[in-house]
C-alpha cells in the first residue's frame, strides 16, 4: 500500500499542499487533473526525485520519506520515456538488473518474459533511436518492471503517443497490470484513460486534492464544481434548494430526492439534455422552452447552446441529428432534461 | 503587381559585416603564415629552443586541461544540477578569470605562491615551487582555462534531461552509478569541446606568464622575446609553427567528438 500523509512541497509560484492518499496494494490508481495541478510532482516525491518541504511517504509499510531513489523499489515511467540514448532497447531493459540481488536466471527469464509480452523481442538490438513512439514506451515499461519494483509510477504514459499507439499502450498497460499484479499509480489529464485504465482517482486542482474515489463514482457524482467539470458536464451552476426542488435563476428543476441542502451546485451532462424542435413529452423528462444561440463543431459531435431565461445550458449532438433538427443560431427549440440526470453537490 | 528586390539592404549590409569580421580574422594570420621561407621555417624547427617551448606550451596547456577535467568536471555537474544558496556568485567567480587582465591573474598567482603568504610557504615546505617553473605555468594555465571548461561541461550536463537520471536512480542506481553510466556517457563531447577551449585558452597565455614563470619559456614568451630581441622575422616563424601544431592538436579532438546522440 502507498500512504501520502500531508505532502507539501513548496516551489517558487507554486504550492502542492497537504496530499493525503492511500493507495491499496496491487490497484490501478489514477491521479487526475489538468496541466499544472502538480501530478507530476507527487509522483515524483514518492519516486524520490523530487524533494518535499514535509510530509510522509510509506510504501507497503515501509517509510520511504527520507530513502534515496534507489532505496525505494519504486519504478518510474515518463511520457517521453526517459530512455538511454547511448544503450540499446536490450540494454535499456536490463540496466537495473545489476543493483538487484536476483537469480541471474531467474532475472533472465522475466525479462525475456516481459519482452514477449510485450513484443521487444525483435528490437533487442535495436537502438532506442530508431524505434516508434509506442517501440520507445514498450522499452519504458519493460525497463521499469525489469526489476520488479513494488510500485509503478506512470506519468502520462499515453500523452506523447500517436492515437493508433495510444490504445495499444493502453490496452498493454491493462494486460501488463493484469498479470504482474503490483500497484499502478498513473498521473493523467485525461479523464477517459482513467475511466479505462484506473480502478479509483483523485481529482487534483492547483496543488490540492478535491475529490478521492472510484473512477465510477467520481463520474457519477463530482463533489465540486471543478470536479464535475473536469468530468465532462458542462453545465454547472451555483443553485438553492428547497426540499427537492433546485432552483438556478430563473429555472426551477425537481429532483429526484431532496438534497439536504440549502446552496450548493447543479451540474447536468451535455449528452443528458435532450434537444427537439418540436414540443415533446415523457416519464420523468422537465421540458423547457428555449432559442439556440450558438452551434459548434466539436468534431464526432455538435456542441449546441441552449438559452431559457437567465440560464444557458450547453447540450451535445451527434452530426446526424443536427442535421435533422436544422438547428442553428436563434432556432426555438425544446430542452428535456431527466431528473435522474441533475446532480447536485 | 510586386517587383522582386535583388539587393535588400540589410541583406548586403549583413553580408558585408562577415565579410569584414572574417578578412579581419584571417589576413593578418594568412599573412604571417605566408610570409616566413621554407627555409625559415626549417631553421626554426631545427632549433631545439623553439622546439622545446613549443612542446612546453602543449605540455602545460594539456595539463591545465587535464587538471580542469578532474576538478571541474564534479564542480560542473554540482553547477548544472543542484540549486544553492549563492549559486549565482559561485557562477560569477567561476567567470573571473576570463574578465581580469593577464598581468593582475599573475600577481595574483605570485601573491599567493609567495613565501611571505602562508600557503607560499606550506607549498615551499612540500616541495611546491611556482615561480619560475613548469609547475607555476601550469597552475596560471589552469586559472586561466578552467572557467571556460567549466562552463562547456556546465551546459553539456544541463542539455541531458534529468529525467534520464531519475529513471537510473529509481532502477537501482546510486548518484555515482548514474554519473558515470548515464550522465558521463552522455556528457562525454561537451566535456571533450571544454579540454579543446580550455587548452586553446591556456596556449595563447602570455601576460600572466611572464610575470610568473618567463623561464622555462613557453611558445609565446619565446615569440615576445625574439620579436622584442631580433625583431618581426625571426619570431614569425617560430610562430607559424606554434599555429600549425595547435590547429593540428585541435583538429584531432574535433575529429574523435562525434555527432551527439540525442535522448529518446
Amino acid at each position: 500500500m502507498i500512504r501520502i500523509e500531508q505532502l507539501r512541497i513548496e516551489l517558487p509560484g507554486f504550492v502542492l499542499d497537504d496530499i493525503a492518499l492511500s493507495i491499496q496494494d496491487g490497484e490501478f490508481f489514477a491521479l487526475l487533473g489538468p496541466t499544472g495541478a502538480g501530478k507530476t510532482l507527487i509522483l515524483e516525491a514518492i519516486a524520490g526525485v523530487t524533494p518535499i518541504t514535509s510530509g510522509r511517504i510509506r510504501v507497503k509499510g515501509r517509510d520511504v520519506t527520507k530513502l534515496d531513489p534507489e532505496q525505494r523499489g519504486i519504478g518510474i515511467v515518463y511520457q517521453d520515456y526517459a530512455l538511454f540514448p547511448h544503450l540499446s532497447v536490450y540494454e535499456n531493459i536490463t540496466y537495473g538488473l545489476r543493483y538487484h540481488k536476483t537469480d541471474p536466471k531467474e532475472s533472465k527469464k522475466w525479462v525475456g518474459w516481459l519482452m514477449e509480452q510485450l513484443a521487444l523481442q525483435p528490437l533487442a538490438n535495436r537502438s532506442i533511436q530508431h524505434l516508434s513512439g509506442g517501440e520507445k514506451q514498450r522499452v519504458s515499461l519493460s525497463r521499469a518492471l525489469a526489476v520488479n519494483p513494488s510500485v509503478l509510477l506512470l506519468d502520462e504514459p499515453l500523452s506523447a503517443l500517436d492515437p493508433n499507439f495510444r490504445e495499444d499502450i493502453r490496452d498493454v498497460l491493462k494486460k501488463l497490470h493484469q498479470e504482474v499484479g503490483i500497484t499502478f499509480l498513473m498521473v493523467t489529464h485525461d479523464f477517459a484513460e482513467a475511466l479505462f485504465l484506473g480502478e479509483r482517482t483523485a481529482i487534483l486542482n492547483h496543488g490540492s486534492i478535491e475529490q478521492v474515489g472510484t473512477v465510477a463514482d467520481v463520474f457519477e457524482h463530482p463533489a465540486t464544481p471543478f470536479v464535475a467539470e473536469f468530468v465532462g458536464m458542462k453545465n454547472v451552476f451555483p443553485a438553492t434548494f428547497d426540499d427537492a426542488r433546485c432552483m438556478v435563476g430563473d429555472l426551477t428543476l425537481e429532483l429526484e430526492s431532496a438534497p439536504g441542502l440549502s446552496e450548493g451546485h447543479l451540474a447536468i451532462r451535455p449528452e443528458d439534455v435532450i434537444v427537439r424542435k418540436e414540443a415533446f413529452s415523457s416519464n420523468g423528462v422537465r421540458v423547457l422552452e428555449g432559442k439556440v444561440i450558438g452551434v459548434t463543431d466539436r468534431g464526432p459531435y455538435h456542441e449546441v447552446l441552449v438559452k431559457r431565461g437567465e440560464v444557458t445550458l450547453t447540450a451535445m449532438i451527434s452530426k446526424s441529428d443536427l442535421l435533422g433538427l436544422a438547428l442553428s443560431r436563434n432556432t426555438d427549440v425544446h430542452i428535456g432534461i431527466r431528473a435522474s440526470s441533475l446532480h447536485v453537490f | 503587381m510586386q517587383t522582386k528586390k535583388y539587393f535588400d539592404p540589410f541583406l548586403m549590409l549583413t553580408v558585408f559585416c562577415s565579410f569584414v569580421v572574417v578578412a579581419f580574422i584571417l589576413f593578418p594570420l594568412i599573412e604571417m603564415v605566408t610570409q616566413p621561407s621554407l627555409q625559415d621555417l626549417k631553421e626554426a624547427l631545427q632549433d631545439r629552443d623553439v622546439r622545446r617551448s613549443i612542446w612546453l606550451s602543449v605540455y602545460t596547456s594539456g595539463m591545465a586541461a587535464l587538471i580542469s577535467f578532474f576538478i571541474g568536471t564534479p564542480f560542473a555537474y554540482v553547477l548544472a544540477r543542484k540549486a544553492f544558496p549563492g549559486k549565482k556568485l559561485v557562477e560569477s567567480v567561476i567567470d573571473l578569470p576570463i574578465m581580469i587582465p593577464h598581468p593582475v591573474v599573475g600577481i595574483a598567482i605570485l601573491g599567493v605562491a609567495g613565501k611571505n603568504h602562508w600557503l607560499g610557504e606550506m607549498m615551499h615546505q612540500v616541495g611546491i615551487q611556482i615561480m619560475g617553473t613548469t609547475t607555476g605555468i601550469v597552475a596560471v594555465l589552469t586559472f586561466v582555462g578552467l572557467p571556460f571548461y567549466v562552463n562547456s561541461v556546465k551546459t553539456g550536463f544541463e542539455s541531458i534531461p534529468r529525467r534520464l537520471e531519475n529513471v537510473s536512480r529509481s532502477l537501482g542506481a546510486s548518484m555515482s552509478g548514474t554519473f558515470f553510466r548515464i550522465t558521463f556517457p552522455l556528457a562525454w563531447r561537451a566535456m571533450l569541446v571544454g579540454i579543446i577551449m580550455c587548452a586553446a585558452r591556456a596556449i595563447s597565455e602570455f601576460g600572466a606568464i611572464v610575470i610568473v614563470a618567463y623561464h622555462p619559456m613557453i611558445a609565446p614568451v619565446m615569440i615576445y622575446e625574439r620579436f622584442t630581441a631580433y625583431g618581426l622575422k625571426y619570431s614569425q616563424p617560430v610562430a607559424v609553427w606554434l599555429i600549425l601544431v595547435c590547429l593540428l592538436l585541435f583538429l584531432l579532438l574535433r575529429v574523435v567528438s562525434l555527432p551527439k546522440k540525442e535522448a529518446a
